[in-house]
């Protein structure tokens, strides 16, 4: 990779924190260059990638805008595989024939770039092309969720949530004024990635015909995408001279054709956390009824009024599961448990009553997804709890969602759920956001 | 496919940037859509011929080039039976700015919707459908698909009206004809395929529908601004 605009005077230039942590960091041979040559930390400071002997298969140009088309010609010239254009002072800033010639100059070579005016891609334990010195940022893991966004700030703090909440990620890429590569190149390259399970966007808006093409190159993706939209005002439609137009706001237009083509659109970026947990897990939609099985009836009061907040049914389950359920727990809890929905089963239960109770309610044809709120201060539940209800998860197909308080003590619970591939949430309600992805994300 | 006649009703339409009733009646009924018997005059005798050979009330509707937004200008008069309260409301019409000639229509009762579409910048052709009359800019109870639709939308867009029940019969009022209603939304969705490139947004409001059929009983297309 070679690093083009490195500074040898400014250490916080963009370009420097770029290959310092690359070359310092990560796997990737990482060369500097700018024009002045020289030496920079003792390594050899390339006067222009022409310079550098070896193949280069990315480019992070982060040079003042007026300097990127030579730099681009360079790099066409010198068979580099392509670029990360950091480098501000485009279409952003009203210079929109400098980005076209960068454009035009990239399509007749067949040179793809990421950006201008972006933080460009990170992936994990790879590659790093965002200029925010490591010790600043809270990675997240490498895990299966592509992330695609028009700002690099919401990419940044996305990642650190994301990071906070146990979430890794294939890739992040910033597309910035996404001048070549866009949403939807980056929807095709995921699809075909092994890494990749579920495939988020943070979109302020389409161009021209742009929206219909997302919607079919979902059409085609085997994968969950989930999107977030920014920008959901009312500009524009003041002057509108007809009623349907007047009706159909922008970004109505937008929320509704989401839906129409099953695109799980997260309402805010706690939504977007939770989705992208819960659906890179399952890949199988639901209908929304959900079965709760809690420990204390509070829980499940609250988890109760949030599917209800969140459009999801709390159905009545078959008088079988409730006898069936009813004769296997333990004599200790059998009188004072309640197996409507909402399930209670009261902080006397034990490990054996909770996974009866997530079989049975699994097996009811009226459920489609179970809740489970385990409140890990009741004596009778062991740490190996999340994988025993893993286990029943698994057997079952019935897709389980855990609440577990993210707290350090309850680690072994979490990464019993977590490493079986069962999403956990911190919060009641962050569970019924995982449900309700499933929701979002019907089947078509 | 938009028909060779229909495409002619564009093209005299779009210096004007939108299309007359009549003339947009016309070519919804070309393109096989249902619309209530009429005559476009500006003879009180043919209009009232027309009223008197009618089974059912009539509507009369200034057609000008002015006037857009017809409930706005009152220029639309219904449920007309009388030959005097005719004459007198044709007059009046007939006086309002740019009026040559009143639609005269027979009047369709039934559950009034709206199936409208827009050329959407980002998505191009969508449709909008709900419960329709004049006041459904303030209740907003519509639904929105990008076109073409299946059938599976259509149902879709109906469950997720607030008011659907009207559409399922409601306190002894007979429900519709969703298969019909269902034809006409997916019928609507393919022709605005053929009409992106002119259409920028249509108004069908009302479509009265009723268990046996949906009538378009106004229509509003607004073309793109294109230079001439």
């Amino acid at each position: 990779m070679a690093v083009i605009g490195v500074s040898t005077s400014q250490d916080s230039h963009p370009a420097n924190v770029i290959y310092n942590k690359n070359h310092l960091r990560y796997p990737v041979q990482t060369l500097p260059v700018n024009p002045k040559g020289g030496l920079i930390n003792r390594e050899i400071l390339y006067q222009s990638v022409e310079d550098i002997q070896a193949d280069i298969d990315l480019a992070v140009i982060a040079v003042r805008a007026q300097f990127v088309p030579k730099v681009v010609e360079q790099c066409i010239k010198n068979q580099v595989g392509g670029a990360v254009i950091i480098s501000g002072g485009f279409s952003e800033a009203g210079n929109s024939s400098l980005q076209q010639r960068v454009v035009d100059m990239a399509k007749e070579a067949s040179f793809p770039f990421i950006g201008p005016n972006c933080l460009g891609i990170y992936a994990p334990d790879y590659v790093d092309t965002f200029f925010l010195p490591g010790e600043r940022i809270i990675y997240p893991d490498k895990g299966n969720i592509g992330f695609v966004s028009q700002s690099g700030g919401v990419l940044v703090d996305q990642m650190v949530k994301f990071a906070g909440q146990g979430i890794g990620i294939s890739l992040g890429v910033s597309i910035g004024n996404k001048a070549c590569i866009r949403e939807t190149d980056m929807l095709e390259w995921f699809d075909q990635d092994p890494g990749t399970k579920a495939v988020a966007f943070y979109v302020e808006g389409f161009d021209k015909g742009e929206g219909r093409e997302f919607i079919e190159k979902t059409r085609l993706c085997s994968k969950p995408v989930i999107v977030l939209k920014a920008g959901k005002s009312k500009k524009g439609i003041e002057a509108a001279s007809s009623h349907t137009a007047s009706l159909a706001g922008d970004y109505r237009v937008f929320s509704q054709i989401m839906n129409q083509y099953c695109v799980a659109e997260a309402d805010n970026e706690y939504e977007l956390t939770s989705f992208c947990e819960s659906l890179s897990c399952y890949s199988k939609a639901m209908n929304g009824n959900v079965g709760i099985i809690s420990l204390s009836g509070g829980h499940g009061v609250i988890a109760a009024d949030a599917c209800e907040l969140h459009g999801l049914s709390i159905p009545r389950i078959e008088q079988a599961t409730m006898d069936t359920i009813q004769e296997k727990l333990s004599e200790e809890i059998k009188n004072i448990v309640s197996l409507v929905n909402p399930l209670d089963l009261t902080g006397s239960s034990m490990d054996s009553d909770i996974v009866t109770a997530a079989r049975h309610l699994s097996r009811d044809k009226n459920i489609d997804c179970v809740l489970a709120l385990l409140i890990p201060y009741s004596p009778g539940i062991s740490a190996d709890i999340g994988a025993k209800l893993s286990h029943v998860a698994r057997n079952e197909d019935k897709p389980m969602i855990a609440y577990v308080p993210n707290e350090d003590k309850y680690r072994i619970i979490i990464e019993g759920f977590e490493l079986n591939n069962i999403p956990v949430a911190s919060s009641v309600e962050g569970a019924v956001l995982m449900a309700k992805a499933l929701k979002r994300y019907r089947p078509c | 496919m938009l028909k060779k006649s229909s495409r002619n009703i564009i093209k005299k339409s779009q210096p004007l940037g939108w299309v007359l009733e009549p003339d947009a009646k016309t070519l919804m009924k070309l393109q096989g859509f249902a619309v209530p018997d009429n005559i476009l005059t500006n003879s009180f005798e043919k209009a009232n011929q027309f009223m008197e050979d009618s089974d059912s009330p009539v509507v009369v509707k200034a057609v000008s080039k002015k006037i857009l937004h017809k409930t706005e200008q009152r220029a639309v008069v219904t449920d007309l039976t009388s030959s005097s309260h005719l004459k007198k409301e044709m007059a009046r019409l007939l006086k309002l700015e740019g009026c040559e000639n009143v639609l005269v229509e027979q009047m369709v009762e039934g559950v009034e919707l709206i199936i409208g579409a827009k050329n959407d910048f980002q998505f191009g052709p969508v449709v909008v459908f709900g419960i329709g009359g004049t006041s459904v800019e303030i209740y907003n109870d519509t639904a929105i698909r990008m076109a073409p639709l299946r059938e599976n939308d259509v149902l879709s867009m109906v469950e997720s009206l607030k008011a659907k029940a009207i559409l399922f019969g409601h306190r002894g009022k007979p429900g519709i004809n969703m298969k019909i209603l269902t034809r006409l939304i997916v019928d609507f969705s393919l022709l605005l395929m053929d009409f992106q490139d002119d259409m920028e947004s249509i108004d069908l409001n009302p479509v009265i529908c009723t268990k046996n059929r949906c009538i378009i009983a106004d229509a509003r297309i607004i073309l793109q601004n294109k230079p001439l």
